[in-house]
């Protein structure tokens, strides 16, 4: 399982596509959003965190359907789902391949970013620790859509309709986080729960994902 | 009937409410039994043409 | 025997028949006679005027948008765990049903709350989670459409829906947590209908139990159209075949 970790990784890297893609597009639209409303300081650092949330969810969005594309058309899915590891660990390791290439590098550049939206001081340590805590889960959910729509061949507009949703609570839970944290309130409420999405969704949906594909591998 | 019912200042509202409403539903209803028609006839018309085969649907 | 032999298509397309038969003049007596009443006999309320009426399409709506999720969540665990096909084409068969009703309990309410709350939408705790239960069903109707295979198509979907309803309750309380609400408390509970004026209870359940059963039409008719389009592509498949 490790080896299947180190080879998408390495995957990743070569590819360059998915590994840059995800960290350019979620600087881009941390700079389209102030174009967009005004360079107002201090309407930036109100919608700052609610902003570099929906950014960090839409780029992790960007690369889902990668997860298990190119392993799907050379056929190497079939030799993963016949090989003697569980395939819900095979799910787990893809999953943790796209976080450490898409979720762990808008984590460490989030302050970069947050930066540019204003966001005042307070909230940088909550920013990076709610999307260190959330971003895992955005992964173990769309590996899950991924698993869902790898058969299909338009399944890129399917799949983010399919995962958007599930998203919801992660969401709102990460940015009420670095809400409150930003303002000096109490934020143990919001982390906890973001915490325990991810943990619950850690734990259970890659045999989701696994059931999935296992029907669409039939 | 009609000239009993008094809805006052929110007229547009109710009215619009109950409009909005049935229009859904007339459209639900209408593409149900269209689609239901239309596969009806085509498997009355493939059992036809496979006599030989038909069974009780 | 149980009700598991209502697996069997022949047998369900005969019974749904002749359920169909009663039931559609019960549901149009029922619906006409509750919106009717609603809309023509009842007083305009203290508060709200006449937008009270507007609550003999809103409550029954809302209920069966959720009720119809529940349903949906039913019927997949069946096919899933007894692999019953009729199971999973009424699952199929519920979701336009029951996003129409979320989408007509969010236009009601949005209607209502116009002239009531000064606004067309809020962003409401129950407002919010109705719209993403609204894109919870359309994301399950897109998976239906996308597959091809049939029973690949409602595994996936059964899949989604257990998944889906998960996260849907997560979101509930997420919502709820994220922004206190406008929107007031259940009026409706069984133990109590103290809320509710007599004036408003009698044609509303008439107007709920004349919803109920166009749910319950609809989703049989539609089923059965799906059993139809089953059985005319086996058939299709089969003339191509010789």
């Amino acid at each position: 399982m490790i080896a299947l970790l180190a080879r998408d990784l390495k995957l990743a890297l070569r590819a360059g596509g998915g590994f840059g893609l995800g960290l350019a597009f979620f600087l881009i639209v941390i700079v389209l959003v102030p174009l967009g409303v005004g360079p107002e300081g201090a309407l930036l650092s109100r919608i700052a965190p609610g902003i570099l949330w929906v950014a960090a969810l839409l780029a992790c969005l960007l690369s889902l359907d990668r997860i298990f594309a190119l392993d799907y058309e050379d056929g190497s899915l079939d030799l993963l789902a016949t090989a003697p590891i569980p395939l819900e660990g095979v799910v787990t390791m893809k999953a943790l391949a796209h976080w450490l290439t898409t979720g762990l590098p808008l984590v460490l550049a989030s302050p970069v970013l947050g930066l540019l939206m204003n966001l005042p001081a307070a909230g940088y340590g909550w920013l990076v620790l709610s999307l260190a805590l959330g971003t895992p889960a955005l992964s173990v959910i769309g590996t899950f859509g991924a698993a869902l729509t790898v058969g299909l061949k338009r399944g890129g507009l399917l799949l983010s309709l399919l995962v958007l949703p599930l998203y919801v609570p992660t969401l709102i839970f990460g940015a009420e986080v670095v809400k409150r944290g930003a303002v000096g309130q109490a934020v143990e409420t919001p982390l906890l729960l973001m915490a325990g999405i991810t943990a619950g969704a850690a734990a259970l949906l890659p045999f989701a994902s696994a059931g999935a594909l296992r029907i669409n591998l039939r | 009937m009609w000239a009993d019912i008094q809805l006052g200042k929110y007229e547009v509202t109710v009215l619009s409410a109950y409009a909005a409403c049935l229009v859904l539903i007339a459209a639900l209803i209408v593409f149900t039994l269209v689609k239901g028609r239309r596969v009806r006839r085509e498997l009355d018309e493939v059992e036809a043409r496979q006599g030989r085969n038909r069974r009780e649907t | 025997m149980s009700i598991w032999k209502y697996a069997n298509p022949v047998l369900f397309m005969k019974t749904s028949g002749g359920i169909l038969r009663v039931l559609v003049p019960v549901t149009a007596v029922l619906m006409v006679t509750g919106l009717m009443w609603g809309f023509f006999f009842t007083p305009p309320e203290m508060k709200q005027g006449s937008t009270v009426k507007i609550i003999f399409l809103h409550v029954p709506t809302a209920m069966l948008g959720i009720n119809a999720w529940l349903m949906m969540l039913v019927a997949s665990l069946i096919w899933l765990i007894r692999r019953h096909h009729v199971s999973a084409l009424a699952a199929k068969a519920a979701a336009p049903v029951g996003a129409t009703m979320t989408l007509a309990a969010l236009i009601t309410g949005a209607i209502w709350g116009e002239p009531m709350w000064g606004t067309w939408w809020a962003w409401d705790p129950r407002l919010t989670s109705f719209l993403i239960l609204f894109l919870f069903y359309l994301g399950y109707m897109a998976l239906w459409e996308a597959i091809d295979d049939p029973d690949t198509a409602a595994d996936l979907t059964s899949v989604l829906c257990l998944v889906g309803s998960v996260f849907a309750i997560l979101s509930r309380y997420a919502v709820n947590f994220w922004n206190q609400g406008l929107h007031q408390g259940p009026s409706l509970t069984i133990a109590q209908k103290q809320h509710v004026a007599d004036a408003y209870w009698y044609p509303l359940m008439i107007s709920i139990g004349g919803f109920l059963c166009f749910f319950v039409v609809m989703v049989l008719l539609r089923t059965r159209t799906e059993i139809r389009a089953r059985r005319l592509k086996a058939l299709l498949a089969r003339e191509r075949m010789a």
